[in-house]
């Protein structure tokens, strides 16, 4: 389990690598006047904030996982509250499924990530598939 | 519900950079060309998160009108290419989206579903 504090510059940050425009998730003003705390965080920042708990348990040796043949086959999120800077998003990750199919590896893992109030953010499901 | 519609992406030459920072995920295949090449790829990829953010963030102009979305990831994306995203509204309020680049499917068997 991590804890992510979501930093308004983060945010930025990943809205302009991603192409995301909105004023929402650039300008301070325009994100309060839509009734906000601060800048809106676009819903795939969830890779951001739940990566540093998923990390571990993908990397566990007893997981298997030989992260060099690793190749990311799918993704799923759900989002509920939304995440503004100044949010402290807790997360819980972990192995939901193991299973061999044609000589490949594949590890379905889970995400699932509340805010400082104890709210849901943003549930996530993982797959990987190791060559 | 949202129209049918295909949007254009082209990723520029130094996008992997730029979301490499913006995400943590430094891994050489998505930096170096060289790296990738000694690893059997054709040059430096796509992040895949990168890809599938172009698919989350075409779904509408509001980022918090995404409900969810489910995505699985085949071909390689390359930077500097266009990728067309294919948005295909359901009867049961699922959107099916690709993203495909070159006739290569990036992303395939994509849901998205919206906040009403």
């Amino acid at each position: 389990m991590t804890t992510y504090l979501v930093g308004r510059e983060k945010v930025r940050e990943y809205a302009h690598a991603i192409g995301e425009t909105s004023p929402l998730c650039h300008d301070v003003e325009a994100a309060r006047a839509a009734g906000f705390a601060d800048l809106v965080a676009p819903p795939m920042f969830a890779c951001v904030y739940s990566w540093p708990a998923l990390a571990p348990v993908v990397l566990d040796p007893e997981t298997g996982v030989d992260f060099s043949r690793l190749v990311h086959g799918g993704q799923e999120f759900t989002w509920h509250e939304p995440v503004v800077a100044g949010d402290e998003i807790t997360t819980e990750a972990a192995l939901k499924e193991k299973a061999e199919r044609a000589g490949l590896g594949y590890f379905t893992f889970t995400t699932r990530s509340v805010n400082q109030r104890g709210e849901l953010v943003c549930e996530g499901e993982w797959l990987n598939i190791v060559r | 519900m949202a129209e049918h519609r295909e949007v254009t992406v082209t990723p520029d030459r130094y996008v992997t950079y730029r979301y490499a920072g913006a995400s943590g995920d430094f891994n050489p295949i998505h930096l170096d060309d060289e790296f990738a090449r000694s690893v059997g790829l054709p040059s430096k990829i796509l992040h895949g998160l990168w890809t599938m953010a172009q698919v989350a963030r075409v779904q509408s102009d509001d980022p918090l009108a995404l409900k969810s979305l489910s995505v699985q990831f085949r071909g390689l994306g390359v930077p500097e290419q266009e990728i067309t995203i294919t948005c295909k509204p359901g009867e049961d309020g699922v959107v099916a989206v690709e993203a495909v680049q070159n006739g290569n499917k990036l992303v395939r068997r994509g849901k998205a579903v919206l906040r009403i």
